[in-house]
């Protein structure tokens, strides 16, 4: 088991995500950041769908009450083990009482925290992923504990990797959305030609931008939506759905993220700048 | 019937199908059939995700991306397929109880002012038509209902409420629908329904598709507060009869 002593600003369970029941409303869920989470697994030869701990903003305080391996990935959270830095994308190995802390937040904001084999919770329509009216648990709380395998002996074939991380990148990359068609010259040369701030309504669902482009009167029938759709309202604001958005809704979908462009986007906050790039 | 269908990309890992910009019951029935063709013999489930929703159908590959210039004349040969066979999509109509009770229907008096119609022909005119499921989205199990009746029809309320509770069965403009989760909302509330459309509990999670059809019958308020109990421990089985497609 791993107890979480102090349980930080927002952490959650996390997977690839829920598939197979967005034809009944359910969002997909999953790591904001895939990239960070792909890495984690791998440097663990953990299975693809291996859960970690999504953690966001500030970290918690984790005791670990059986031998293991686990890697660090995403945000620099300033962590440490027993009180001694680690560093993030590489294997380290826990004995039973080791305890990892978080400090300062260095860059992005959504750190990953993978650990041999992934982490044992309740497997709920498919897949672990915390998400609101679908898991009993929205986030972790003090106290709470997480089930594990055991895992005395591991030899990595990769103990660290070397990574580009993107915290810095502003640009995100994007296809035409299904009503792109709908923009006016005046409205593409907006979108294209201006940055974007992160508003303070950012979170798993939904991150909006604070500058609006001219507004629009089109009106649609409800159609699907995905990760990284960005809709657009009536009165021109911006809005990008997340991995715990809505999987339908009534806005124009003008733009569609890349993966690469979520896991950027994943990693910014509040304040923050972001501009499109047509791929 | 054979629709003209428009296939355009969205992002790289689905495509969106859509047909012509309307609320009607044939184009449902049409994205239904072809759905159920390609998921049966096209798209494995485990692969892909189909969403329908009023006029449009999204296919959305799970791990890989669509290559989409291909994949677009594929998908009109087998619409083409989908159009020679004479399949059968089984619906079914299920029968959800609410409760029209003053202490769920906050705003019944309301609206039945502005309406002009007395409470007990609301209920009367919301329980005998029957409305067909266009789509499930928004929340989980929430459902897109269309077929309200135009005397029923009445605008969102001009403050949305912070906090509407689960299962509360609302009006706004031409739609009528349940909120399966406590939400902020709009939309007037009439009633309560007791049973949960959406459980991730339950091994059916949502209780009802896309092209059912839904009709909502009065209950009392003891009915109610019994039906809660039996849907909490489990035993609570909605009324669904197969229709003829």
């Amino acid at each position: 088991m791993l107890k979480i002593l102090k349980s930080g600003f927002f952490t959650t369970v996390q997977d690839k995500g829920r598939f197979g029941f967005r034809d009944k409303g359910v969002p997909v869920a999953g790591a904001m950041d895939n990239i960070a989470l792909e890495r984690a697994n791998r440097l663990l030869e953990n299975e693809e769908e291996a859960a970690v701990l999504e953690i966001t903003m500030t970290g918690p305080t984790i005791l670990f009450e059986e031998p293991t391996f686990i890697v660090l990935t995403g945000a620099n959270m300033s962590a440490t083990l027993n009180n001694k830095p680690v560093s993030n994308y590489k294997v380290y190995k826990i004995k039973n009482g080791d305890i990892l802390s978080y400090g300062r937040l260095e860059n992005g904001i959504r750190s990953y925290l993978a650990i041999k084999y992934g982490f044992e919770t309740n497997v709920v329509l498919n897949s672990r992923s915390y998400s609101k009216s679908i898991t009993s648990l929205v986030c972790l709380k003090d106290n709470y504990q997480i089930p594990y395998a055991p895992c005395d002996s591991f030899e990595p074939k990769i103990s660290e990797l070397k990574v580009d991380d993107y915290f810095d990148e502003v640009s995100l990359g994007v296809a035409k959305g299904p009503e792109f068609e709908m923009l006016t010259d005046k409205q593409l040369e907006q979108l294209f030609g201006s940055e974007f701030t992160i508003s303070k309504d950012n979170n798993r669902m939904a991150y909006q931008l604070n500058e609006k482009i001219d507004v629009h009167d089109k009106s649609m029938l409800t159609s699907a939506t995905l990760p990284g759709t960005i809709q657009f309202t009536p009165n021109g604001k911006l809005i990008v759905l997340m991995k715990d958005g809505q999987t339908t809704g009534g806005y124009p979908r003008i733009l569609q993220l890349t993966d690469k462009a979520i896991s950027i986007l994943a990693q910014k906050k509040a304040g923050e700048i972001v501009s499109f790039k047509l791929f | 019937m054979q629709y003209s269908i428009s296939i355009k990309p969205f992002g790289v890992h689905a495509v969106l199908v859509e047909w012509p910009n309307e609320v009607d019951e044939n184009i449902l029935n049409d994205i239904l059939h072809f759905k159920h063709y390609l998921s049966t013999n096209c798209l494995p489930e485990d692969q892909w995700e189909l969403v329908p929703a009023y006029n449009s159908l999204t296919l959305i590959r799970l791990s890989d991306t669509i290559d989409f210039k291909n994949f677009s004349v594929t998908l009109k040969n087998w619409y083409f397929e989908t159009e020679k066979l004479n399949l059968k999509v089984q619906r079914y109509l299920c029968k959800l109880p609410v409760c029209y009770d003053l202490d769920f229907g906050i705003d019944l008096n309301e609206v039945a002012e502005k309406l002009k119609l007395s409470i007990r022909d609301i209920i009367k005119q919301h329980t005998e038509n029957v409305y067909r499921v266009y789509g499930i989205g928004f929340l989980p199990g929430f459902m897109y209902l269309g077929g309200l009746p135009k005397s029923l029809e009445i605008p969102r309320r001009l403050e949305p409420r912070l906090k509407v509770a689960a299962g509360s069965v609302g009006l706004a403009s031409r739609q009528t629908g349940i909120y399966p989760q406590e939400s902020p909302g709009g939309w007037n509330i009439i009633g309560n329904c007791s049973v949960p459309i959406f459980s991730s509990k339950r091994e059916v999670p949502c209780l009802i598709n896309v092209g059912d059809q839904v009709q909502f019958y009065s209950i009392s308020r003891a009915e109610h507060d019994l039906h809660m109990i039996e849907s909490q421990v489990g035993i609570y089985k909605i009324e669904k009869t197969p229709i003829n497609a």
